[in-house]
Order: C-alpha cells, then sequence, then structure tokens
C-alpha cells in the first residue's frame, strides 16, 4: 500500500504539472458546460406543447384562420386528467395546462422553464382578450388567471450536466490509461519500474488510484460550476453519482487499457481512444437527448457503458431516483470493467520487442 | 567464493536475427567486468537476459546464486539496473525522482539525497527531468539505480552521449563504486578506451557471441606488442608504404595510411630520413588492435 501510495503521489504531482493534461482532463469539459449551459439557458422551444384539460372554450371555438395562426406557436393536447397533465410540465414535457373554471381561463404553468411558460400565458391571455372584444358590447365574459405548479420541471442543464459529465469521464479515463500504458512502455519505463522490488499490481493500483481521484475532482467542478452558474438542482440522491462516477471511471479506463495493451506508440493510441470515445458520446445521449432518435438506435445504444453512465447520473440527478434504482447501471459499470480489463491483461505485453 | 554472475551457453533470436548465439560468461565478485563491442553487437540482449528483463531461448543465468527469473524482491534489492531509455516519471524534478525510487526501495531521502551529490546533480535537484541535458539524464538514470546500494550494478552504455568531460568524471565515480566501495559493476560499452580504463576483464563480443574474455592487459599482450604508425596519405602514398616496410601491415581510407609493425623503430628512422614525418602519430597496441585482430574488421562503434 505504501509503495502504491508512492507511486500514485509521484503520477499525481506530474500530471499537476502537466498544463494540457490539465486543460484537457478539468477545463475543456467545463468550457463545453459552459457554453452549452449558456446556449440553452433559456430552453427556448419555438413550439411549445399545451395541454388542454376538459374544455376551454376560448381554444374551442375559434375561427379556423385564428386555429391555424395559434397552432403554429402551440401544440394543443388533450387530456381529461387534470393531475397527469400537471405531472406533464412539471417534467417538463409540455409548457402549460390550460383549463376552465367557470369563466376564468387558468393556465398552469412551469417556473423553470420561462420561456414556454410566458409563450403559453401570452398566447392565451391574447385569446381571452380577442375572444372578449368579439362581444364587445356585452361586459366582459371571460377572465384570465395563471397559476405556477411549483415545478421541479427539468431544465435544460439538469440534463446536460450528467452527459456532459459522462463524456468528460468517459474521455478522461480512456486517455489517460491508453496512452500512459503505451507511452510507458515504449520509452521502457514499465521495464524499469518492473526491477524495483514491487509488483506490477502496485503500479497499475497506484494508476487506478490517480485516475479515480482525478474523475472525482472532475465531477466535483462540474457540479459546482452547473450548480452555481447555471442552477443546476441536485436530488435527494445525488451523492450515489459518487460511486457511479468511480464505476465508470474504471470501465474506461478498461477500454484504454484494452487499446493500450498492444498500440505501439501514444499517437495511436489516443486515435483509437477518440474513434471509439467520441461515437460513444454521441450514441450515449451526452451531448444531446436520445429521445428524437430512432429506436433500433435507442436499443442498440444500450450497449454502450457510456448511456448506462449518462442514464443513471440523469436519473439521479435530475429526475430525483433513489440510489438503489441506480444499482442494476453501477454493477453493469463494474462488469463491463471487469470483462474487458481481463481481455486487457491477456493480450498485454511489456515491451514491444 | 561464489561468482556474482554466471551464464551458461545463452541464446536468444528475434525471428531469423541471433541477437545472442550462445554466450557463456563468468564474473567475479568485486569485478568490475566489461561487454565490448559494436552496435548490433548483442551486448544489450546479453546484459538484459542476466538483469532477468528477457527470457532467454535456451541458456541459463545465475546471478548472486540466484535464477534472475522470476524475479524475487530479495534479488531486486542486491542488484541496480539502468537501462538504456528514459525512465522517468513525467514532469518530476531530479530530486522527485530519485526519492520515489528511494522510497521504492525503502531506503531514506537522505540517501537519495547523496546520489544525486554523487552523480554531480545537486544544483540540478529542482530541475524538471524534462529540462535536463542528456548527460545530466543519463546521470540521474545511473543515480536512481544505485540509490539503493546494491552489490552488483549494471550499467548500459552508460556513458553514451556524454562530452569527454562528463565521461571522465562519470569513470571516477564507477570507478570509486567498485574499488572504495566493493561493489562488482558490469557495463557494456562500445568505446574502447572505456574499456580499457575501467574493466579488469572485458568480453568483447561481436555477431552475438563473446570472441575473448580477458583482462584488457592480456588481450593487448596476446598481440604481442602491434605498434600503430598512422600518417596522413598526402605524406606518403600507400603504395609507397607497402613497398617500403614489406614486413609491416599496411592499409587506408583515403586520408591516413595506417602501419602496424612489430618494429617501429625502423619504419620510424626511415620515414625520418624521408621527412615524411609531418601529421605522424604513434600508438601502442589498443583494444581497437585486439578487435582488429579478432574479427578481421576495423573497430566501428
Amino acid at each position: 500500500m505504501r509503495d502504491t501510495l508512492t507511486i500514485a503521489r509521484a503520477i499525481l504531482r506530474g500530471f499537476s504539472r502537466d498544463k494540457a493534461g490539465l486543460f484537457f482532463t478539468l477545463a475543456f469539459p467545463l468550457v463545453f458546460l459552459i457554453i452549452m449551459g449558456g446556449v440553452f439557458k433559456g430552453g427556448a422551444t419555438p413550439h411549445v406543447t399545451v395541454i388542454e384539460v376538459g374544455r376551454v372554450t376560448v381554444l374551442d371555438s375559434m375561427p379556423a384562420d385564428a386555429h391555424a395562426q395559434i397552432d403554429k406557436v402551440l401544440d394543443v393536447q388533450h387530456q381529461s386528467n387534470l393531475d397527469d397533465a400537471l405531472n406533464q410540465v412539471r417534467k417538463g414535457h409540455a409548457g402549460g395546462v390550460v383549463e376552465q373554471r367557470g369563466t376564468t381561463v387558468l393556465v398552469h404553468y412551469s417556473t423553470s422553464d420561462l420561456a414556454a411558460s410566458g409563450t403559453v400565458r401570452s398566447v392565451m391571455q391574447s385569446l381571452v382578450q380577442t375572444a372578449n372584444l368579439a362581444g364587445s358590447s356585452q361586459p366582459a365574459r371571460f377572465s384570465f388567471d395563471s397559476t405556477s405548479v411549483n415545478s421541479t420541471a427539468v431544465k435544460p442543464i439538469q440534463t446536460m450536466t450528467p452527459g456532459l459529465l459522462g463524456w468528460a469521464i468517459a474521455t478522461g479515463a480512456t486517455f489517460t490509461a491508453a496512452s500512459t500504458l503505451v507511452g510507458w512502455r515504449k520509452r521502457r519505463f514499465l521495464r524499469r519500474l518492473s526491477l524495483a522490488p514491487i509488483s506490477m499490481g502496485t503500479v497499475v493500483a497506484a494508476r487506478l488510484l490517480v485516475s479515480l481521484g482525478v474523475a472525482l475532482v472532475q465531477a466535483a467542478l462540474f457540479l459546482t460550476v452547473a450548480t452555481l452558474g447555471f442552477g443546476l438542482r441536485l436530488q435527494h440522491d445525488w451523492w450515489a453519482c459518487i460511486p457511479l462516477v468511480l464505476a465508470g471511471t474504471l470501465a474506461f479506463l478498461s477500454i484504454g487499457l484494452l487499446a493500450g495493451a498492444r498500440l505501439r506508440t501514444v499517437e495511436s493510441a489516443n486515435a483509437v481512444a477518440n474513434l471509439v470515445v467520441t461515437p460513444m458520446a454521441f450514441l450515449s445521449g451526452s451531448f444531446f437527448s436520445l429521445s428524437l432518435a430512432p429506436v433500433w438506435l435507442q436499443n442498440l445504444s444500450k450497449v454502450l457503458p457510456l448511456r448506462h453512465l449518462n442514464d443513471s447520473m440523469r436519473a439521479l440527478l435530475s429526475q430525483g431516483a433513489s440510489a438503489w434504482s441506480v444499482l442494476p447501471q453501477f454493477g453493469l459499470l463494474l462488469g463491463f470493467a471487469a470483462v474487458l480489463t481481463a481481455v486487457a491483461v491477456k493480450l498485454f505485453r511489456w515491451d514491444d520487442v | 567464493m561464489q561468482p556474482a554472475i554466471v551464464v551458461d551457453d545463452i541464446r536468444k533470436s528475434y525471428g531469423k536475427t541471433r541477437a545472442v548465439d550462445g554466450v557463456s560468461l563468468q564474473v567475479a565478485q568485486g569485478e568490475f567486468f566489461g561487454i565490448l563491442g559494436p552496435n548490433g553487437a548483442g551486448k544489450t540482449t546479453t546484459l538484459e537476459i542476466i538483469e532477468g528483463l528477457r527470457k532467454p531461448d535456451a541458456g541459463r543465468v545465475e546471478v548472486l546464486g540466484q535464477s534472475p527469473m522470476p524475479r524475487t524482491r530479495a534479488l531486486q534489492r542486491r542488484i541496480g539496473v539502468q537501462i538504456q531509455a528514459w525512465t522517468f516519471f513525467d514532469k518530476l524534478t531530479a530530486r522527485e525522482q530519485i526519492r520515489t525510487f528511494a522510497a521504492l526501495y525503502k531506503v531514506p531521502a537522505r540517501r537519495a539525497d547523496e546520489a544525486l551529490e554523487l552523480m554531480g546533480l545537486a544544483n540540478k535537484a529542482n530541475t524538471l527531468t524534462e529540462r535536463l541535458s542528456g548527460g545530466q539524464a543519463q546521470r540521474l538514470s545511473i543515480a536512481c539505480a544505485i540509490v539503493h546500494s546494491p552489490e552488483l550494478i549494471f550499467l548500459d552504455e552508460p556513458t553514451a552521449g556524454l562530452d569527454p568531460q562528463a565521461r571522465r568524471n562519470l569513470w571516477d565515480v564507477l570507478r570509486d563504486l567498485n574499488v572504495r566501495d566493493g561493489r562488482t559493476v558490469v557495463l557494456t560499452t562500445h568505446y574502447l578506451d572505456e574499456a580499457e580504463e575501467l574493466c579488469n576483464r572485458v568480453a568483447i563480443m561481436d555477431g552475438g557471441r563473446v570472441l575473448r574474455a580477458a583482462s584488457p592487459d592480456a588481450l593487448i599482450r596476446d598481440l604481442g606488442g602491434i605498434t600503430r604508425i598512422n600518417l596522413p596519405a598526402r605524406t606518403l602514398p600507400v603504395e609507397l608504404a607497402r613497398k617500403l616496410f614489406p614486413e609491416a601491415t599496411v592499409d587506408t581510407d583515403e586520408q591516413t595510411v595506417n602501419i602496424r609493425t612489430h618494429e617501429p623503430a625502423a619504419i620510424l628512422a626511415e620515414l625520418a630520413t624521408r621527412h615524411a614525418l609531418d601529421g605522424l602519430s604513434v600508438h601502442g597496441t589498443t583494444l581497437e588492435d585486439v578487435f582488429l585482430a579478432l574479427t578481421g574488421r576495423e573497430y566501428r562503434a
């Protein structure tokens, strides 16, 4: 254990002086978060879904041409149960719920998506005014009111943070494992270490220790920036993302280990790591939600470890899932790591010659 | 006394290349032993098989009475190895590097600092290894190899890439390790003068085999005192030299005429009467002549 710490400290000290390495592992993913967090801050969706519960006269008795105009902005859906509809809003699936109580048109909106709720409220308000003006001789027939659903709706930052964090972990772990391994072998440093009275297990454990530590720092930085800078709200069991981050790191270290087991140059190891991680990040919904992708692609992506890391962290961080519910994904990531590591050990070579 | 190293008919091939083709050696404890030969002679492969870094295809090795493979920690603590490579952690200072190695050998940091001092690196202790010159990095690598005071030290071309002054300084350090501290030292080199200067015994390798192994003195004595006279070809054309000195061996490499002889006095007298002493140099027998005699080829490192 003391030897492991000795080597881990040496690796970490070197890493802390490696400006390019620090940038790509810690700062670069944050830059991504900041750019995307800024771009999607409002979450402005041009087309807002509105759920109509029961009958709402101002919507139902619109002239056809007015209907066509409204359809450009609002996608009106019907539902009979108010609670179900409100839940949709809370989850961020709809911009608002419209119902009529007597002559009052009531809009339930979500505070978290201001753009969508603003659209719904202003459109509905103008519809009420138009209807009142149409019968201008009489006193106003309808009144307008709106109320917040006290929402825990999913803001973009809530889905984006876990996805980007997953990608950052995947990149960091895969690249460090692949390039350290190949680099150390190429310049025969592995050989040199093997001459000291320590086992190779000690060397590997030291490398793992550093990678796990760096991944935790990555996660902490990410969550801090997203929370303080972009209003990410951590859900109740968010702490469970710590073991998930660790399991994910092991899974991606094993990919890097496999890539590094035989490759001869650091450049080719990095290229292979890139080739694996970047498409996987897209297919696993790190950057964009997969909900719009074809079903077969969504199913296919379930073989990817990053998909499970992203899904489980999303469930924890933004959907308020319990720690127990992500246990399967946790196990899956560890299993993936174990299998790939076993294969990598089989293929591994200490020397180029 | 038990020999420090016994090597018995080891062989190692890479594809069709026989890198080591039946090498046998013995190194006594306290000896300074050199493996000498041009590049590609099989020196490094031989050394790495002895160190336990490579597995021979055939043959037997014993180091301090044990087989070097599989490695045991007890043996690893008793030997120190410097290999030809950039064997450092990324972006650590010289002191941090050697202290890390010291910690792995359970040696106090003070001894690490002493090893730096010994290698003349005390003033570079806080320099990142990436910023060290080639010679400084080489010395740090040796310092790391001896930090745990091993009784048997392996050095693979330790002075390669050093300037003449740094080479001589390193020779002093290595001689001290051997003579003063009683360590057994095995080094490979392609510098004949280095082997002559440092080694008690030298094995001359070529083409994966040991041609001769003996003390430099004995090797030279065996040649019976050959003197080498070099002079510029413009001073004395090679054809004329051959005609004048039929008893001597004369050859040339365009610019220089090279005469090897057992009777230098007569030749020098003849050259003097011909006023052909411009740019002339006279050498006693060196390992270079030994190599030539053994292989029939001029020595080219």
